[in-house]
């Protein structure tokens, strides 16, 4: 089978996957609506203003949008970051690179940005900005003359990490609690629904990040031979870097700013896609968009209903199946190494 | 007749860090040429700059003057894709851990082939194909890299640099990491590629004796400069060997093949 035609069968079957998980995200909830009543709403068939339409269409759906949309970004974001730093552990979160968005978002709203799409826009500017501080950050503190080796790498974002989470504690004491709003809350990771014209600059934020890393997608593959070879082969390796550099900053900056820094996901569902499709890059970054997704509405549906009538943050889910997952793949690359 | 790589006074400094306690390595001048077809080795103590010659030629670096010519024309006004299509390298191991597969690996030798492209075409499919075939890696196309063996590695980064079809192969230290049944079969190979596809081979090694049974001409570098280009009879002597190496050697005939045969005079331990 060319890799066409496995990108295609792969998309496909993602694809169903994301459909299904988000009917099932569609139809439970902690809002007592019958399926009946969903469906009633699907179909165009309830009262606007009625309960029902107002969980379905102004809630439920907007949500999974949100969950689709942040875990397809942050699976591609992921992607871009093993294959950059030749590390399957490099993950936003993980790099520290969240955490400095999240700082970023956090002086927005120190200057009162909210969620209407201009000042979204705003938003993410700040976050765009913290995330590549977090990621210069990473990178001059662990690029030795020798190479990035990947111990050095995962502590300096664990460093960067908890300064830029220390940076935003600060903000947090000084600041008005108030004009602060539900920072808390969004901090631990959580999806809420966002306006339609903020849904689709999220969207189109994500498309631009996404269509920057797609395109180096094979150049990609040669820098896992390192980057003299990638020279000799023909690859700007600067150009590349650059890149993959700007746009899994982008991916990670859109969605601390419209979703909340969310971790794990970016390692997660590259190395589950990995095991089924190999390393090429051309296979992984379409299909972790959505994975990403189809993953992310799983866990963000869990997360609604799993102690209904109240909600836990989905940031929680993912990371409880991330720190075992991170942990497993260390072991497992330390066996290779050894 | 224009040679295949031409090094015109080229001149290279490597930036030396503050303070740094190696000498500051340097090309004064540099020049020589390479023909089409040829098997040209370039040997030479450590440090006497036979790897920053082959980053110059790939452009990984940058001379600060002079010019490196590839059948004419400036390797610096090429795109690297150009150059890529001409000169191929490989190099002495992967990186480990290399997830891919040898066909993976191999088609990545097509990619200055179509830069832009997102996937590759046919005529891609067909010339990895015919690469593998041509080093014996075709049964072990679906198999990742680090599954392989030190040779099988070796010959898996030789079909990646032909299927990119070059005019001249650039191998740094081929047999370095490989037992002598393996060296053999490198040799073995870089002779047929060489005779079958008048691909010219560009060798760099610490191995002379290799050097001198796979090489048409040497050229012997210390220190940044060329100290003799020539047939292995010309530039193996006694003399000129023990200078630039700093060591007591002897040079023998092999009988077989009527190349010279360098070992080194070991001091001897037991008669002092």
């Amino acid at each position: 089978m060319t890799l066409r035609s496995r990108l295609l069968v792969a998309l496909a079957v993602l694809g169903a996957a994301l459909v299904v998980v988000a009917g099932i995200a569609l139809f439970v909830g902690s809002a007592a609506l019958s399926p009946r009543a969903v469906a009633r709403v699907l179909a165009g068939r309830a009262e606007a203003g009625s309960v029902e339409s107002i969980v379905t269409l102004g809630l439920r759906l907007p949500r999974i949008a949100v969950a689709a949309l942040a875990g397809g970004a942050l699976a591609v974001a992921g992607v871009a970051f093993q294959g950059l730093t030749r590390n399957p552990l490099a993950e936003p979160s993980v790099l520290g690179i969240s955490s400095g968005a999240a700082f970023g978002v956090v002086v927005a709203q120190i200057f009162g940005l909210g969620l209407t799409p201009l000042e979204a826009l705003g938003v993410t500017a700040f976050a765009f900005a913290g995330a590549l501080l977090a990621a210069a950050a990473v990178y001059l503190i662990s690029a030795v003359p020798a190479g990035l080796s990947i111990q050095t790498l995962l502590l300096s974002g664990v460093i960067v990490g908890i300064f830029f989470s220390s940076a935003i504690t600060v903000v947090i004491s000084i600041v008005d609690f108030n004009r602060l709003g539900g920072v808390i809350h969004w901090l631990l990771g959580n999806l809420a629904p966002i306006p339609p014209a903020s849904l689709a600059m999220f969207a189109l934020l994500s498309l631009v990040g996404f269509v920057l890393i797609v395109g180096q997608a094979r150049q990609l593959n040669v820098l896992a031979l390192g980057e003299e070879a990638a020279l000799q082969l023909g690859v700007d390796a600067e150009r590349l870097k650059r890149r993959i550099f700007l746009g899994a900053a982008l991916l990670t900056g859109t969605v601390v700013a419209f979703a909340g820094p969310i971790g794990f996901v970016g390692l997660i569902v590259p190395h589950m896609l990995r095991r089924v499709l190999g390393e090429d890059h051309r296979l992984l970054v379409p299909t972790a968009l959505v994975a990403g997704g189809a993953f992310l509405l799983a866990a963000d549906t869990i997360a609604r209903n799993i102690v209904a009538p109240a909600e836990l943050s989905v940031g929680v889910i993912t990371a409880f199946c991330g720190a075992p997952f991170f942990i497993y793949l260390l072991r497992a690359r330390g066996r290779a190494e050894a | 007749m224009t040679p295949l790589v031409e090094f015109r006074d080229v001149v290279f400094t490597y930036a030396a860090p503050a303070r740094a306690r190696a000498r500051r390595f340097a090309f004064p001048s540099l020049a020589f040429s390479i023909d089409e077809g040829e098997i040209f080795g370039i040997i030479g103590p450590n440090s006497a700059g036979k790897t920053t010659l082959l980053r110059l030629l790939t452009r990984v670096l940058t001379p600060a003057r002079g010019d490196i010519l590839l059948d004419g024309r400036r390797v610096r006004e090429l795109t690297r894709w150009q150059l890529a299509r001409e000169v191929a390298v490989v190099p002495q191991e992967a990186p480990r851990p290399f997830p891919f597969t040898v066909e993976e690996l191999v088609l990545m030798g097509r990619y200055p082939h179509a830069p832009r492209r997102f996937f590759e075409d046919a005529g891609d499919m067909a010339a990895a194909h015919e690469a593998m075939s041509a080093t014996g890696t075709l049964a072990l196309a679906r198999l990742p890299l680090d599954q392989l063996s030190g040779g099988e590695r070796q010959r898996a980064l030789l079909a990646r640099a032909l299927a990119q079809g070059p005019r001249l192969l650039v191998l740094d230290e081929p047999t370095a990491h490989l037992d002598l049944r393996y060296q053999a079969e490198t040799v073995e190979l870089l002779r047929r590629v060489n005779r079958e596809r008048h691909v010219g081979i560009l060798l760099v090694s610490h191995d002379l004796n290799l050097a001198s049974e796979l090489c048409d001409r040497l050229l012997l570098l210390s220190e940044g400069e060329v100290v003799r280009v020539g047939t292995p009879l010309e530039v193996l002597e006694q003399t000129v060997l023990e200078s630039v190496f700093g060591c007591r050697v002897t040079v023998d005939k092999n009988d077989t093949s009527g190349r010279p045969m360098v070992q080194v005079a070991w001091p001897s331990a037991d008669r002092r």
